[in-house]
Order: C-alpha cells, then structure tokens, then sequence
C-alpha cells in the first residue's frame, strides 16, 4: 500500500472509536465472484491461534413481539473475523435472535453490546457505520437501477450536509466489482432474476462497508449455483477483510460447511453452539428439529451432512 | 483513481500496477457512464417542466378574455397604470396563475411525498382525506366563526392533522399503507365531504362561488395577501421536505433495512408526514381541496425519472397541472368558468385507470 493508506474507505469517523480492523486495507484485488473458493483457506482461518475478543455479543437478551416471548434470555459471544450461522425450526427465534443483534427490535431484558457498547444506547447512524444487516425480504424500488440502490448503501457515511465523495465511490466501485455487477451498473433492479437480486442486496450492504454483517437467510429462494455464490461471496469477505458475518440459514448441509460457529435454536433457545463437527449430531439434530438422523462426514469438505430418516417420537 | 485502494495489488507488490489502476479505472469509466443518462434526462426533466411552467403561467395571465400585451405586462408590474389592463392582469389573472403555482406545488410536493413515505401510489393525501380535512376545518372556520386569513389556515390545519392521524392509526406493521388504510381513507374523505356540504348548507351561503372553494377546490377571488401567505409557507416547508426527502430512497427499501442502514424511520415518518399535512393544509385554506393533484403528480414525476422518489419534480408537475387546469377551467366552455378542481378531477380519473394497467402500482415499492 502507498498513498492510498491515508484515504482507505472505512467506517469509521473521527469521533468514533478506531475498529479493531481496517476494513480497506485486507482487500485484494476484486475480481468478481469466486464459485468455488479453497476449502484450504477456510481451515487455515480457523486455526488462527489468536482470538480477539468478540466485537458482538448477546448478553442473556429476551426478545418478544407484543406479548410474546420469541428469544428467552440468549447469551451469545459472535466470533470475531468469523461466519457465525444460526439454525433451527421454522418459528424457533432465529431472525428474531437477528433483528435484536442488529437493533431493529429493543431487547425486553438483557443488551446486545457492539464494541463494548449497549448497542440501543448508540444512535443510528453510528451502528449502521459497524454493523450492516440484509433483512429477510427488501423492497426492490420500481426502476431503480442497480448503481443506484447499490449507492444507498452509503448512506449512514452521509450527514445531512456531506456529498459524495471518493471513499464512497470506491466503496461502491468495489462493491460492485467484487459482486460481479460491474456490467449490470445501469440495469433496472426489477429487471433482474432472483439470483441477481440477490447479488445485488449484497453489494449493496458490501458498499455499507462495515466491519459486522448480518443476513437473514441469504439464500433462501436460490438454486444451489447461486446458492454457492452468495456464500462463496461471504466467506471471500471474511478471508479479505476480516469482516465478522453473522446469517440465519434453512439448509443444514450448507450451514455445516460454511459455519466457522454454529449456533442451535430451538424454541428461542440456544441448544448448542461450536464447530459444526460438535454441533451437529444426530443427539442435537433430535432436539433441535424433533427429526431422527444420521450424519456422515462429506468427504471433500469433511463437514458433517445431515441424513434425516422420520421424525423422532 | 491512481491511488484508489480498490486496485491495490496482492501482498508481494506494494505499488500500484499498471494494470491494476486500469481495470480499476475502467470500473470508474463504466460507472461514470451509468450516471450519466439519468442524470442527464433529470437535467432535462426539470428544464422542460420549468419552461413548460413560465409557458403556462404567462398563457394564464395574458391570453385571457381579455389579452394583455408581454410589453404592457412588464410596464403594469413595473408600476405603470394601463386602464383595464392593469385590472385585469393585477386582480384576476396574475394572482390567479401565481397562486395555482404555489398550490400546485404544494399539492405535488406533499401528494409525492406521501406516496413514497406509504409506499403506496393511492396514499396521497386528497384519496385518503386530509386535504378534506384540512377543507372541513376551514369551512368550519369561516362559515360558523366567520373569520378569514391566518386563522382559516390554523383550522384547516387542525382538520387536516386529525384526518391524518386517524388514518395513519391504521398503518401496517411494516410501515407501508395497508389496503385498510386506504379504504378507511377513502370511507373519511366522503364523511369528510358531507361534512362540508352540511356546513355549507346550514350556513345557508349564498355565495355558490364560495361553495366551489371548499367544495372542489377553485382560483376565484384569489387575493395578494393569500398569495403572500401561501408563498411564505410554502418556502418554507417544501425545501424542508426535500431536506428530509434525502432519506426516502433508504426508506423505499424497507423499514428494517432503512434502520439497518442508519435512517431514523420512526422519526422521518413523523418529521414527513408533519410537513405533508402541514403544505397541503396551507394550500387548501386558500384554494380548497383541489381534487387529485397530489394523486397526479407523484406518478407523473416517477414516470418521468424512475427510481427516485422525485418530490421536487412532483411538485414542478403539481404547479404544470394547476396552471394548466385553471386555463382550461376558465375557457374550455365558452361563457361558464369551471373551478379548477372539476378539471383536476376528471384529469384523475384516467391517470388511475392507467396506474392500474400499468404493471406494478407501488412508487418505491415492492
């Protein structure tokens, strides 16, 4: 790095506390979507002796909607620099266990604490400069093309009377870049398939920039190609920039292998959490998911796959 | 871009390849080219939309029943006296295009606004019955307190931000206008109208002019006090809704990930729809409730710069819609003068029918 160490596009500003990361410095050159990353690189990750201490964590929150308790007092240390995904039942509190780690919805007890700090207690804008999140369902705005929506997610490095500038520009070229949407900057959004939406979702909250990322079931609706893509996406931004990734995901088998941390729930409890090699056994796959099965060892990826045989009595 | 950090190369090198600022550069360029067609058909929009509106409004104030010259019009506003002409252009025509102008806007601006803020094409304020509101609480003022001016306002105010709280009392919990909203809005908007008409009816007014205001909305016996009101209020609220209209665009995403990336959304909603019901309030005190322009010009003003929520524009396309209105109003019939709001309204109808056709309804949404 030369000159351009002064001008990285971070999201930090001059009143905040300095990230642990750099964001910009890590990136390598972005050459687009890799579908099919080494598996090599993500052991060697893993076996970094060194853990910082965790930039998010749950600290026995309860969450509910109205009258009902949907998350019941979940203690959870995300891992730093790593994917944390998070199964469970349909209903089990997992996008909910989300929104609370991303400050969409107000802990009924307990604190969710980014970088130390109650994150209800931060304003807004601060949070979303640390810590981006992909809901479950956006609304994809009638006509607006891919750069545009992909721009608005340099919105919390914005005040009111601060225009664009070049760390946005940047954010927003690699953004694309790295998601391969170069070509389709002009294109309008609801044009797109679904597996395109999606890419586009995610260098949206790429273009965010921000050391945290949060994402509700990423994949959900795309065929396994695209499948592999997102998720290729998001361990490339983990192995690049260090960026700690949190994501709900359905399917058992992609969350075994791309899982750094995984994390169990089942009735708005964590019923276990660690390497998925631990985590998933046929004892946990019985209490998480009430369903009898094997599992086997992939033999490529050496993650447990998941063999579901009748549901447990 | 020479020094960006995105063309920066793998650990073994630590300048900056040739290559690399390249590819990186062509990235730039590609972009660069993105934004240079909407901005330009934006540039282009706003320039054809103004000259279309000083067009307009000269056609209103001079080429009436009785026509003054563009020389004797710039003498009379200038100071000069021209017996008639002076009359005519100072007292009727003039005030009248100056004020479909800011009511234009004002009704544009908030109509667009709304929708956008809803995520809704059918939540703008005429539909769901706060420009009605804001009728109801002036007619109510003027007819049983008698009053005139800044008060009327302050009822139409009150009208207004009742209506708009019963209705919004209804929002979905995603934020968006719920069909329920929509209907119970539109329930309101015909309660609200045949509270008009009663207040009028038991006033016995006389005055059928007078009716037509708060009724559909008209130019007639527009005053310069009136004018100076509006003007006053509106330079003032509408460049603050485009203040806060900066965060729409995030907000057209969503609820959760508008607050996921930064935007205060309880906030922007309040701060909105504050200032929605504030200009539409402000115009329809002095003009009525002129029917449909705040449902027109949200949809006109996305169709012509797609993506954006386009409260500016909305408002431009309002003051185009108005002054164009008015004209037709006052010389479409020969020898009967139309409130402008019979034209607006039979406008309305075919803009809806074509938003039904047209293949997704929502501005900024789904």
């Amino acid at each position: 790095m030369t000159v351009s160490e002064t001008t990285t596009p971070t999201s930090t500003s001059p009143s905040t506390p300095a990230p642990r990361w750099n964001v910009g410095e890590n990136r390598r050159p972005a050459d687009g979507f890799h579908p099919h990353s080494q598996e090599a690189e993500r052991s060697e990750s893993s076996q970094r002796s060194q853990e910082p201490s965790p930039r998010l964590r749950a600290d026995a929150v309860s969450l509910a909607y109205d009258e009902r308790m949907v998350v019941d007092g979940v203690t959870l240390d995300v891992p730093t620099g790593k994917i944390t995904v998070v199964v469970g039942p349909n209903g089990c509190g997992k996008s909910t266990l989300l929104r609370g780690l991303g400050r969409l919805l107000k802990p009924r007890g307990g604190s969710v604490l980014l970088d130390g700090e109650v994150i209800t207690e931060l304003p807004t804008r601060e949070v979303a400069r640390r810590l981006g999140l992909l809901p479950q369902q956006p609304i994809v705005p009638e006509g607006v093309s891919v750069l545009e929506l992909v721009e608005r997610g340099r919105h919390p490095h914005h005040g009111l009377f601060r225009s664009w500038g070049r760390a946005d520009e940047e954010a927003v070229a690699s953004a694309l870049t790295r998601t391969d949407l170069v070509e389709l900057a002009s294109v309008p959004v609801d044009s797109l398939s679904g597996g395109q939406r999606q890419r586009v979702w995610l260098a949206m909250v790429l273009a965010q920039d921000t050391p945290v990322l949060l994402l509700d079931e990423p994949t959900s609706f795309l065929d396994i190609a695209h499948q592999l893509d997102v998720l290729d996406l998001v361990r490339s931004l983990r192995d690049q920039s260090g960026t700690t990734v949190v994501m709900v995901l359905h399917d058992l088998a992609m969350a075994a292998r791309y899982a750094d941390h995984l994390v169990a729930m089942s009735d708005g409890r964590i019923i276990a959490e660690g390497p998925p090699a631990q985590v998933v056994t046929p004892e946990v796959i019985a209490d998480v998911f009430g369903v009898t099965a094997s599992v086997i060892v992939d033999p490529e990826s050496g993650t447990p796959v998941v063999m579901p045989r009748r549901r447990a009595s | 871009m020479a020094t960006s950090t995105t063309d920066a190369v793998p650990a073994p090198t630590a300048t900056i390849t040739a290559s690399g600022t390249t590819a990186s550069d062509a990235v730039a360029r590609h972009l660069a080219a993105a934004r240079r067609g909407p901005r330009r058909r934006r540039a282009l929009v706003v320039g054809v939309l103004l000259l279309l509106l000083v067009a307009l409004v000269l056609v209103r104030a001079l080429l009436g029943d009785y026509r003054v010259s563009f020389v004797d019009a710039i003498a009379i506003i200038g100071g000069e006296r021209i017996p008639g002409a002076s009359f005519v252009l100072m007292e009727s025509t003039l005030p009248r295009a100056v004020m479909a102008v800011l009511a234009g806007a004002a009704f544009g601006a908030a109509g667009s606004a709304f929708q956008v803020l809803l995520r809704n094409p059918l939540a703008s304020p005429d539909v769901l019955g706060i420009t009605l509101g804001a009728s109801a609480g002036a007619v109510m003022a003027v007819v049983t307190f008698g009053v005139r001016g800044t008060p009327v306002t302050l009822a139409a105010l009150a009208g207004a931000f009742g209506a708009a709280a019963l209705i919004l009392s209804q929002a979905g919990g995603r934020g968006g206008a719920t069909g329920r909203m929509v209907l119970v809005g539109v329930a309101l908007a015909a309660g609200l109208s045949a509270v008009v008409h009663w207040v009028l009816v038991r006033a016995s007014t006389h005055q059928a002019q007078d009716a037509l205001i708060w009724l559909s909305g008209s130019l007639n016996s527009v005053t310069w006090a009136e004018i100076a009101r509006l003007l006053a209020l509106d330079a003032v609220l509408i460049p603050l809704l485009l203040v806060l209209a900066s965060a729409l665009p995030v907000l057209g995403l969503g609820d959760d990930l508008a607050a996921g990336l930064g935007v205060r959304v309880g906030r922007l909603r309040v701060g909105v729809t504050a200032i929605v019901v504030a200009l539409v309030a402000s115009a329809t005190a002095v003009v009525g409730p002129i029917a449909f322009v705040g449902f027109l010009a949200g949809p006109i003003a996305r169709r012509l710069v797609p993506g954006r929520p386009a409260i500016g524009i909305g408002a431009l396309v309002g003051a185009v819609v108005v002054v164009a209105a008015d004209h037709v109003a006052a010389y479409a019939i020969p020898g009967t003068a139309l409130p402008v709001g019979v034209v607006t309204g039979l406008l309305g109808a075919p803009v809806l029918l074509w938003m039904l056709r047209s293949r997704t309804t929502s501005p900024e949404g789904r």
